[in-house]
């Protein structure tokens, strides 16, 4: 089972080389225990675009399709036996991060 | 046979039997909801079947096979579906099914499931009064003054989260359990004070059934896990409240104090039970946690013969030590109303004066000053508290108390 874990920020390219080394690590363990599967950081929010090709030609919006004080900072795509396990390592990643995060189960 | 008989029989068989056949078949078909609906629809074949065939041997046993024969019907009614998208939708189970394994740990299974922290705790309650109590679904519904609609979806939606997001059906780790059984007592003792002061102008002050369900899951919980304190702590505390249930509302449906309240009134054997758990746990010699020490102060009370003989510099003692436990100025509240008794009114009132920017919305605040004032002769300021404190609480009986207590006021 696959959970998306995503870092919940409210300022972009606030990271430190701390959060940066201890996420590092974090990333380690996921691989060494067989939860790795993808995982990213984002730019900010006020660099995305939201395309719209749903009528007869695409139309791009500058900016996020939602604007609020939190977005999404960066993600990790875990695998899981459940979610008892997706928690503990959320937690853990959360720690590592130093952000809130959120825990997703992929249909 | 009797139709009395008959109907006392499928309530006790409800009793004895709804938790133990929702676990057993969660178990065995993997799905929350094809359980549930399994187990209802076999007490339903009972009430229509055992006045006709009369009341089985082993009425267990014959809910197992009428509920297990339901469940493989309604699958198969759905076997039209995908079979892969079925079996995805199956709750996750990594422990090989054993026979061997007890029977009450599959209910422990329903009740961990039911409460996981992962769910809204109002989600947790509303839940383990259906799985695990057996309440329909309006009953909650009344219970906590929500529209049946409205209750329902809330259930809906846990059971979908529990598949969606893979919540385990297992008993935690030994790591984990601790924290985990915590949280299944804090919802025993929300269904427990839900019941013991009802919320809601229109309802009875007491709620006798949710009260009767909280002891039952709480004695339930004890059993199969004895060695663990708290829960035995939080079931004395509920046997020691309860124990005072007549004395608590008087005739007129007034709330009574427990200074007033006529002691021979109270229950002696579940008080006799109460204060066996309390010794237990003192006798154990490991540190006590917050149901332990309630229910301490409980058996503190309930060992007076009447109010002038409480020990009240053990009931003081007992709150300092909730209170480096849990700083909440709810337990300091209680534990000045304690000091009260000991050092006087003044000293109390200089306490519970220090919570006001905390619970300055909370009725048993002012409840307290009033009472305070009152004793220390501020009829006025008494007053203004009595009203505050009847602006902002939600118990019928406590209304009526607060409402007697400012009109004695000269």
């Amino acid at each position: 089972m696959q959970y998306l874990v995503s870092v919940i920020d409210d300022k972009s390219g606030s990271g430190t080389p701390e959060e940066g080394a201890a996420i590092d690590a974090f990333n380690e363990r996921l691989e060494a225990e067989g939860h790795w599967v993808f995982a990213g950081g984002l730019a900010g929010p006020e660099s995305a675009t939201v395309i719209d090709n749903r009528g007869e030609e695409a139309i791009f919006t500058d900016g996020p399709f939602v604007e609020s004080k939190e977005y999404l900072g960066g993600f990790w795509i875990i695998e899981a036996a459940d979610l008892d396990v997706a928690l503990k390592l959320a937690a853990a990643g959360s720690k590592a991060c130093n952000r809130r995060v959120e825990v997703r189960p992929f249909q | 046979m009797s139709a009395a008989s008959v109907q006392e029989a499928v309530s006790q068989a409800h009793r004895n039997e709804w938790a133990r056949l929702v676990a057993s078949l969660t178990r065995r078909f993997g799905d929350l909801d094809i359980a549930e609906e399994a187990a209802a629809e076999a007490f339903a074949t009972a009430v229509v079947r055992w006045p006709a065939d009369g009341i089985p041997p082993n009425p267990g046993a014959w809910l197992t096979t009428t509920a297990g024969r339901k469940a493989i019907d309604r699958i198969r009614r759905e076997s039209k579906r995908d079979d892969k998208q079925r079996e995805a939708q199956l709750l996750y189970d990594d422990d090989p099914p054993s026979p061997a394994e007890a029977v009450d740990d599959e209910r422990l299974r329903l009740i961990f499931i039911c409460c996981h922290p992962a769910l809204a705790l109002e989600s947790r309650v509303a839940l383990t009064l259906r799985m695990v109590a057996g309440l329909t679904v309006p009953e909650i519904a009344r219970a906590f003054l929500a529209s049946e609609a409205a209750m329902g979806r809330r259930i809906t939606r846990a059971k979908a989260k529990i598949k969606a997001a893979r919540i385990p059906y297992r008993v935690p780790s030994a790591e984990d359990l601790p924290a985990r059984v915590s949280g299944v007592l804090y919802v025993l003792f929300l269904v427990f004070n839900e019941g013991y002061l009802a919320t809601g102008h229109d309802t009875d002050p007491v709620r006798h059934d949710l009260i009767a369900e909280a002891i039952r899951l709480a004695r339930l919980i004890h059993v199969l896990l004895p060695q663990d304190g708290e829960a035995a702590g939080l079931l004395a505390l509920m046997l020691l409240t309860e124990a005072r249930r007549a004395a608590r509302i008087s005739a007129s449906g007034e709330l009574v104090t427990l200074a007033e309240q006529d002691r021979g009134t109270w229950d002696a054997t579940l008080i006799a039970e109460g204060h066996a758990l309390v010794r237990e746990r003192l006798a154990a010699g490991v540190a006590p946690g917050r149901y332990q020490i309630l229910a301490a102060i409980s058996a503190v009370h309930t060992s007076a013969r009447d109010v002038r003989h409480t020990d009240w510099s053990q009931v003081v003692a007992l709150y300092d030590q909730l209170v480096s436990l849990d700083p909440s100025p709810i337990i300091a509240l209680n534990r000045a109303i304690a000091v009260a008794e000991l050092d006087g009114p003044e000293v109390a009132l200089a306490a519970v004066d220090r919570l006001e920017g905390k619970l300055a919305g909370y009725h048993a605040y002012h409840a307290s000053r009033a009472d305070l004032l009152r004793r220390l002769g501020r009829g006025q300021s008494s007053r203004a508290a009595y009203d505050k404190a009847i602006e902002l609480a939600g118990n019928t009986a406590e209304t009526a108390y607060l409402i007697r207590r400012r009109d004695e006021l000269a």
